[in-house]
């Protein structure tokens, strides 16, 4: 059932490379239809494990290594590696998994009028939500990074090929540095895996074992390299240059799936790797984590604050937001196990940021698209006064800014309060200087809405500033519905996180 | 239920006018009158039955909301001025204006007014609070085309929100310090110095919110958005919130100490030098504005020296005054255009109604004997004696300018009509981009209301009422003040007044005189000449927003772009610089050592071919030959090691 979930895209996408390429409305549809499908099975799976997380529950007991894992698939794939096709899912996973076809979906719709090589596009995508999800499911080292290096080359053809302005220059960075990223990975994951005995490339398995539990020399090393992977595929101040040029130039659907889906590759890696196999060396080296995630808070805001490029001050946005993330894990940390809910609330907000900055940024980076396709630029002293021929297009954009800056009843407060709260007893003094970074967002995003969509109206010379058509509103709105939603019941995200989170804590603890 | 019901009605019906958008605008102002009159109802329900709920939230941290005295007293005043200012701006934001996008912010606001008044821990609180302010930017940038209103808008939030900060810190601290669930009641049993930084967090937070010293200047700001707007934030919500916080957590005040004195100061001195901002304006909405940070000072004191229901009195004697006066101001500035107190001269003899209605609100807001705020502001008063000896003396000498801008604004307002500037309206056309009109009837109905309770409201000093009073709030009865202090407080205030309608009279007088009919002293006068004022750095709010300006938004935004430029010209660089050398060495490394591997494997098969021959034949005496060959050893060895573990 879950490979059918992962696969199920990118087998429609090879069958849509025989379709003719003139036929574009059959390609749109197939592409929205296998989208909404497997949307669909994937909330059938989160139901289906919600209603067994009890059961699931009690059987962990025996596993004792990673808490509740639902539909789990375990062939053996190269068993002289000691690696298997090993998959499955928990509470840490399956949240962004959901994510994940969300956003694949709205791809999809907004992608309906796509001209140029409307098929290869199509089929792309699918085979990018293909690996995405393999990502997330993947319990397997090996097959970790390959999902994770396939996701680099995917995005580099869409960059290059659908991008504008400098977009194979951009493209070739963005696929140069995370690709030297994922190498320092793949030198972490081969520590691990020479570490463990019998050597296994098994994530389950290696949390078990715990291999480098006595060796905090080779353990601290093997964090480093990981980490360091991890940290630019993320990304956190210093490794980010890469983020806005491949943004800039990246296309509407591309920026959304770089931002929403790629950057939580890096974060996911750190709580489904780096936290729960080298529980000693994250305990030692946490301080690093949360100065790092201080600084990209920080950086980031102020950075994107200067910007007067729309898309580039989103994506340096994007690292002020993944920050918190970083934040959060490292005061995990610091609190180790007796900590009472503050470590839970931690981790929950972090893994809450993470869905949550996908559904708003992926919705501000359609945005963008948006007003690019009526400009011809991002930058923003070209527009002024768009409330006024483009209502709709106003009132969705201030919906997502304020859900970008955190306010309450959208899902970045539900997000950051946890991350705040959970993290400021063990990091008083980089909790309390993060939470700068609230409010720089909030001058920076309301700063732009000012100058774009307030005021008196202008454009750029010939520019047609229509409204939203039916098309982008089905794109952006039902993401903003979902932050909502999140904002104000988050119960039922939460009741699927804070279990997962808990065994998290456990496991770094320990 | 009664609760779920008061805070779901305008919030469904707020939120159900901001997605229909402009196709309901026809049916926004009766909804939100219906709605807003529904909440009364409610609200009374809620005074009775003392509801609490409680839901799941957060890990440990659940949504709780309850009313207990405090905030039965606030309940019922939020959703009375609402419906007051509902009804008023049911005439004012006349069609053709965004209605819908209008009621429903007012309606969206009102719930997370009710929410921030009824809520127990600091989540919901926090949630609400925020809500409250991002509305607020909505409702002042209401008329969204004219930008200078927008840039205040964005002032006025990121101001509040810097103080809001506050509260995230002491969410943390909070739960740090082991107060259950975030509770706000369990905050002053808490120990050790994660109480003190929960409660300053707090703190804070509501001195920002209630635009107390040095956060006072967003206030001025918040004055662009329709009077309507003004009127609700100004008076029962928003403004009066972060007193209202600073009440609701008074025990934790008080257990700090230190931090109950800070508190104390911060308000007496807003309430003093506020007062004086107040007197110095030229504007009669910035002249309100001013006032309402001073009046609020005076909450903010009452919560710092424990005097909850002399706060709570203050709280509600000041939401109906205020929101009267700025509902009476609003009505002027649909009729005549302006502003301008100058230009407003003898303008209550030619709209009775509400001439006659300012009147009882601006005796009542200086502290007129008998008049609500008057007794609620001698407890305060009363308790802050028992306190410190300066902190009573720098509250009274507030309470004397209070007299002093009240009695200035009612001295204009009866003033004789300068012909030339009554005649000289028709010069301003419109105002805010509107077409000048009377605002109707109907619009003016609350007025009166108003007035009564401004004036009925000060009967909670009566000690046969006063019981009352303490048993709704739940509060034992701070002491009563002594009649002396009642004496003098009254007399100094009737003394003030006098003293400034005479020099306000007269000085409008000698301006007539002044005024032979050259056109350089009409422009003079128009000018604001005939008006008292104060020194420039009172007219300009005491140059806060300039200090804030120069020492943080400036040297932020340098900083900012300096962090830019060197992401740009040296990170981003720097990688590109890197890549770079790599290519570089690349190319050396092909030259240097590919090409001698190449030679080099020749040379090996060469010398197994020879070794028999010749053991000597590797030894080239060549360095890079040497590499090659340790590295081929090498690799031969990884993978040996690796086949055989």
């Amino acid at each position: 059932m879950l490979s059918l979930v992962v696969f199920l895209p990118v087998l429609v996408g090879l069958v849509l490379l025989l379709v003719p390429q003139r036929r574009r409305l059959l390609i749109a549809w197939t592409w929205i239809a296998t989208a909404a499908v497997d949307l669909a099975l994937i909330i059938a799976l989160w139901i289906g494990y919600a209603l067994n997380a009890g059961a699931i529950d009690h059987g962990a007991g025996g596993r004792g290594a990673i808490g509740a894992l639902g539909y789990e698939e375990n062939i053996a794939w190269m068993p002289s590696l000691g690696s298997g096709y090993h998959i499955g899912v928990d509470g840490l996973s399956l949240p962004l998994a959901a994510m994940t076809a969300v956003l694949f979906l709205a791809c999809a719709i907004y992608s309906g009028r796509q001209e140029h090589r409307p098929r290869a596009h199509a089929a792309l995508f699918l085979f990018l939500q293909s690996v995405s999800l393999g990502l997330f499911v993947s319990l397997d080292l090996i097959l970790f990074f390959v999902f994770f290096d396939l996701s680099i080359v995917g995005m580099y053809f869409i960059i290059a090929v659908w991008g504008h302005g400098n977009a194979a220059r951009s493209a070739l960075q963005f696929f140069l540095y995370t690709f030297l990223g994922s190498l320092a990975l793949l030198l972490g994951f081969l520590v691990l895996y020479l570490a463990s005995d019998p050597h296994t490339f098994d994530i389950v398995e290696l949390i078990r074992v715990d291999p480098l539990k006595n060796d905090p020399l080779l353990g601290g090393l093997a964090l480093l390299a990981i980490s360091v992977g991890l940290a630019v595929k993320t990304p956190t101040v210093p490794f980010h240059t890469w983020l806005p040029p491949a943004h800039t130039d990246a296309p509407a659907p591309g920026s959304v799936i770089l931002a929403g889906v790629l950057l939580k590759m890096g974060t996911y890696g750190f709580i489904r790797i780096a936290m729960p196999i080298l529980p000693d060396a994250w305990r030692t080296y946490a301080m690093v984590f949360v100065i790092v995630g201080v600084i990209s808070v920080l950086y980031g805001a102020l950075v994107a604050m200067a910007q007067t490029n729309f898309k580039r001050m989103v994506a340096y946005t994007s690292v002020n937001h993944m920050g918190y993330i970083i934040l959060a894990l490292g005061a995990v940390g610091i609190l180790g196990g007796n900590s009472g809910p503050a470590a839970t609330l931690a981790v929950t907000g972090a893994v809450t940021q993470m869905v949550s900055h996908g559904l708003l940024t992926g919705a501000l980076f359609l945005l963008a698209g948006v007003l690019y396709d009526r400009g011809g630029t991002y930058e923003m002293s070209a527009y002024g006064g768009l409330a006024d021929p483009a209502p709709r297009f106003a009132g969705l954009t201030a919906v997502a800014v304020f859900g970008s800056l955190g306010l309450p009843g959208l899902s970045g407060f539900i997000a950051e309060f946890q991350i705040f709260t959970g993290s400021l007893s063990a990091a008083p003094i980089p909790t309390a200087l993060a939470l700068l970074g609230i409010l720089i967002t909030a001058a920076l995003l309301l700063h732009m809405l000012q100058r774009i969509f307030l005021g008196p109206a202008k454009g750029p010379q010939g520019a047609k500033l229509h409204d939203l058509q039916t098309r982008e509103v089905l794109s952006v709105a039902p993401l903003l519905a979902l932050a909502m939603l999140i904002g104000i019941f988050p119960r039922f995200l939460l009741d699927l996180i804070e279990p997962a989170a808990q065994t998290l804590i456990h496991l770094v603890a320990r | 239920m009664v609760l779920w019901l008061l805070i779901a009605l305008p919030a469904l019906a707020g939120g159900c006018l901001l997605v229909s958008g402009r196709r309901s605008d026809k049916a926004a102002a009766p909804l939100a009158i219906a709605a807003a009159a529904a909440m009364l109802g409610l609200a009374i329900a809620t005074a009775v039955l003392r509801p609490s709920v409680e839901v799941g939230a957060l890990e440990g941290i659940p949504a709780a909301l309850a009313v207990d005295g405090l905030a039965a007293a606030a309940v019922l005043t939020v959703a009375a001025v609402f419906l007051a200012v509902v009804v008023f701006a049911s005439a004012d934001i006349g069609a053709g204006e965004a209605r819908a996008r209008f009621f429903g912010l007012m309606l969206l606001f009102v719930a997370a007014m009710l929410i921030t008044v009824t809520s127990t821990g600091i989540f919901v609180l926090l949630a609400s609070w925020e809500v409250m302010g991002a509305i607020s930017y909505a409702l002042i940038g209401y008329w969204w085309p004219d930008a200078s209103k927008v840039r205040s808008a964005t002032l006025a939030f990121i101001t509040t929100r810097s103080a809001d900060l506050g509260m995230y810190l002491a969410a943390g601290a909070a739960l740090a310090g082991g107060a259950g669930g975030l509770r706000l009641a369990e905050l002053a049993g808490m120990q050790g110095p994660w109480r003190d930084v929960a409660l300053a967090g707090l703190a804070l937070a509501a001195l920002g919110k209630s635009a107390q010293l040095p956060f006072s200047f967003w206030l001025s700001h918040a004055m662009v958005g329709p009077s309507p707007v003004s009127a609700l934030l100004h008076s029962a919500t928003m403004v009066a919130a972060g007193g209202y916080l600073l009440l609701r957590i008074e025990p934790g005040l008080a257990a700090t100490i230190w931090l109950g004195q800070v508190v104390a100061w911060v308000g007496a001195l807003t309430a003093l030098l506020l007062g004086a901002v107040a007197f110095a304006q030229r504007d009669l909405k910035q002249l309100l504005a001013a006032s309402t940070c001073s009046q609020v000072g005076f909450i903010v004191l009452a919560a710092g020296v424990g005097s909850v229901s002399g706060g709570a009195a203050q709280f509600v004697a000041h939401a109906a005054v205020k929101s009267l006066l700025f509902l009476v101001a609003g009505a002027w500035l649909a009729a005549l255009g302006t502003r301008d107190l100058a230009e407003l001269r003898g303008v209550g003899r030619r709209y009775r109604v509400p001439g006659i209605t300012f009147t009882i609100g601006a005796l009542a807001l200086g502290g007129i004997p008998l008049l609500s705020i008057w007794a609620a502001k001698d407890q305060i008063l009363g308790a802050a004696l028992q306190r410190s000896g300066p902190l009573y003396a720098v509250g009274l000498a507030a309470a004397v300018v209070s007299a002093a801008y009240a009695a200035k604004a009612l001295a204009v307002v009866w003033g004789n009509p300068d012909q030339s500037s009554i005649d000289g309206q028709t010069a301003a056309g419109t105002v805010d981009g509107r077409r000048r009109r009377s605002v109707p009837v109907s619009g003016l109905l609350p007025l009166p209301v108003l007035a009564a309770a401004a004036v009925l409201l000060g009967v909670e000093a009566l000690p046969s009422v006063g019981g009352w009073w303490e048993e709704l709030l739940g509060q034992r009865v701070s002491p009563s003040p002594e009649p002396w202090e009642l004496l003098l407080s009254g007399v100094l205030a009737l003394a003030a007044l006098a003293a400034v309608w005479w020099l306000q009279a007269r000085r409008l007088a000698t301006g007539d005189v002044d005024r032979t009919g050259s056109k350089a002293d009409r422009v003079d006068a128009t000018d604001g000449g005939a008006v008292l004022t104060g020194p420039g750095l009172l007219q300009n709010w005491l140059g806060l927003e300039r200090a804030a300006t120069v020492v943080i938004t400036g040297p932020v935004m340098a900083f900012a772009v300096a962090l830019a430029r060197f992401d740009d010209r040296v990170l981003a660089r720097g990688v590109g610089a890197a890549g770079a050398l790599t290519l570089r060495s690349a190319h050396h490394i092909n030259a240097v050592i590919e090409d001698g591997l190449t030679g080099s494997v020749g040379r090996i098969s060469g010398a197994v071919r020879a070794m028999g021959r010749s053991a000597r034949r590797p030894q080239t005496g060549l360095v890079h030959q040497y590499y090659a060959q340790a590295i081929v050893v090498l690799i031969v060895f990884a993978a040996l090691f690796i086949v055989l573990r």
